[in-house]
């Protein structure tokens, strides 16, 4: 019999795995889409994602019609009636593209997830290594330092950091952030959701130091890097890339919360979020402006949410630690038994 | 069990202390954002800024500010910058409606939570284990905003089956408390009831290869019996667990709830504090649900040992 690596295998049963197949495509499906703004912006749609087109007209089936009437309400979706124009219609008083700013949207609230998860992830794992492998003091400060954290719900400390950082930028050294960057909403998402990333990662970490094959590394003159690096991430990589797949899905939905008070994601910038809070105050007039970025958000960290359980179950079949997805909590580990 | 709880209590007042500590740098490294002329109020002279820096002592060190905010908060006479309402009384006021949200939606979430979980975990694989799995990660990944904006415009505005804003205590009328508050339960629930189920359904599956399972069923106990007597009981410590942490959380979900739904509590002040950048009532909102998490926290650790005797208290710090 043929010997295959763990990866092999995994990978063999995430592609007899249906669900994975159906939400994987669906998320190809939505990356797809999102590149394809330019195309759209610059072909069909013919504008860009924040040109305003408040007094124009637009041909409709040889009709012609106003972007936005005059009591505010912004064109609702002409699908191909304008030639791909105002394909979903406008977004309010500004009356712009709505489809073009749904394809953009999405690029920045793809972004800022996968940007920030891997912030997470790796400050987690950093974190998590060096508690777990010292224990000790270093263990005691990191652990005291994430209880902090832990101790603000997410979303007031989401939204404090935001509201400080958007109003005055980021000035550290060298580094200087505009309000307006992309990096502010990306930092403190990634930050924010460290400790409960880092809490298991710590758990397995300690729990993986006690084995044989750290003993055998250290025996042979391993010092504490190499252990880290050489023995120990090797087999924390299952459970890091469960949990970057589980923090990209959390970290899309706290950009559009923070996005949606003001304090996310800021204009010129676009993101499913931002549109969600624009359209919100149309809602009972063009309710679509609403539930379309929704939708799109819906479906998108659905489908990584899917994705990641499937991962989980490829990557861990006998998995004893369930690592469920939720605002990025985990189980807690029960107090040492 | 007595030096244990000490320790937490000690542990406790160092993380809220810190988490104020943290609060307050935030918002002094803000740059423009001067706390005499919010009290001052627009276009107002610079005589009158600079005698309200004075008499508020906002050109004293940021360590002495930082001591008389915290102890104004503890007695009671911390004032807004932006309204010059008293802190504390404003939070005491919106205690009914935010916790009405919360406790109304957590005993939602468990029930559902629960019985979607024991559901999925009995019928593992059939139809129904199927269904409840795709409304479990839906509602783990819908975003709760969203979800409540819908819920308000289609429910609400169109159709007319639910009434808007105004909260009716619980006294003056306990079914019109209710009503009122129907859709912030469904919507703040909604995440946790997709969690727990999910949870409780791996917990359960777990739970059913282990030696006790097999015991009871070699006894002759019935099936039923076996899932909720045996199977479900154990797999239940987690989930309590999980309550306690979530539900000392619970604050930040009513932030967004209580907006979109007019509900005038916790939550809301906590948003435009926030959109005021007014500091007081910042601090002590942070503080206040700090102190749910912190109490939660250490409440769940007492509960896990007593849950689950395997647990020993003394060394659960580390």
């Amino acid at each position: 019999m043929k010997g295959r690596s763990p990866w092999y295998l995994a990978y063999r049963r995430l592609r007899r795995n249906r669900a994975a197949w159906a939400f994987g495509g669906l998320l190809v499906a939505i990356v797809l889409f999102v590149l394809a703004a330019p195309l759209w912006s610059h072909g069909p749609a013919d504008t860009g994602p924040n040109a305003t087109h408040t007094t124009e007209k637009v041909g409709v089936d040889g009709e012609t019609r106003e972007v936005v009437n005059r009591e505010g309400k912004p064109i609702g979706p002409l699908w191909l009636g304008a030639g791909g124009k105002f394909f979903l219609g406008a977004d309010g008083r500004l009356g712009r593209d709505e489809m073009v700013r749904l394809m953009y949207g999405g690029r920045t609230s793809l972004l800022v997830g996968v940007v920030a998860a891997l912030i997470t992830v790796l400050l987690a794992t950093v974190l998590g290594l060096l508690s777990g492998y010292y224990r000790g003091w270093i263990d005691a400060v990191i652990a005291r330092a994430l209880d902090v954290v832990w101790a603000i719900p997410v979303t007031l400390l989401g939204a404090a950091l935001g509201l400080a950082l958007a109003v005055g930028g980021l000035r550290i050294g060298p580094l200087a952030l505009s309000g307006d960057s992309l990096w502010i909403p990306i930092l403190i998402i990634g930050i924010v959701y460290t400790p409960y990333v880092t809490r298991p990662i710590r758990g397995e970490v300690l729990a993986l130091r006690e084995q044989e094959f750290v003993e055998a590394a250290v025996s042979q003159g391993a010092g504490p890097l190499r252990v880290m690096l050489g023995e120990l991430l090797p087999n924390l990589l299952s459970t890091i890339i469960v949990f970057f797949a589980i923090s990209i899905a959390n970290s899309m939905l706290l950009e559009s919360l923070l996005s949606f008070l003001g304090v996310g994601v800021q204009p010129p910038n676009t993101s499913w979020g931002t549109m969600i809070a624009e359209g919100f105050e149309l809602i009972t007039s063009s309710p679509q402006l609403t539930v379309i970025p929704g939708v799109m958000l819906l479906l998108t960290v659905l489908s990584v949410n899917v994705f990641a359980d499937c991962l989980r179950d490829a990557l861990d079949p006998h998995a004893k630690l369930r690592l469920e997805a939720h605002a990025g909590r985990t189980e807690p580990e029960g107090t040492a038994v | 069990m007595g030096r244990f709880i000490v320790r937490r209590l000690a542990g406790m007042v160092a993380v809220l202390f810190a988490v104020s500590v943290l609060v307050f740098t935030i918002f002094n490294v803000i740059p423009n954002n001067d706390p005499a002329r919010q009290l001052a109020g627009r276009s107002a002279k610079p005589q009158l800024i600079a005698s309200i820096t004075e008499e508020w002592g906002f050109d004293e060190s940021l360590p002495k500010q930082y001591l008389t905010m915290m102890g104004n908060i503890f007695t009671g006479k911390v004032i807004s910058y932006e309204t010059r309402e008293n802190v504390d009384e404003r939070i005491v006021e919106g205690i009914p409606e935010t916790f009405s949200l919360c406790i109304g939606a957590a005993v939602l979430w468990m029930f559902f939570g629960v019985l979607f979980g024991y559901l999925s975990a009995v019928r593992a694989g059939g139809l129904l284990d199927r269904v409840l799995t795709v409304v479990a990660v839906t509602g783990i990944s819908i975003p709760v905003f969203w979800l409540a904006a819908i819920l308000l415009n289609y429910l609400t505005y169109k159709l007319e089956l639910f009434p808007s804003g105004d909260y009716v205590p619980f006294t003056e009328n306990p079914i019109d408390w209710a009503y009122h508050l129907v859709l912030p339960w469904v919507t703040l629930a909604v995440v946790y009831v997709g969690f727990y189920s999910r949870v409780l359904r791996s917990n359960m599956l777990d739970a059913i290869d282990e030696d006790y399972v097999r015991a009871a069923r070699a006894k002759g106990l019935s099936e039923r019996r076996v899932m909720t007597r045996h199977v479900l009981r154990n797999s239940l410590v987690p989930i309590v667990t999980l309550f306690g942490l979530d539900f000392g959380a619970l604050l930040g979900g009513a932030i967004v709830v209580e907006g979109i739904f007019s509900l005038n509590g916790i939550g809301q002040y906590a948003y435009e504090s926030l959109i005021n950048l007014d500091l007081p009532p910042i601090m002590a909102i942070t503080l206040f649900g700090a102190f749910f998490i912190v109490l939660f926290n250490t409440l769940v650790d007492i509960a896990y040992a007593y849950l689950d005797p395997r647990v020993k208290l003394g060394e659960s710090a580390q």
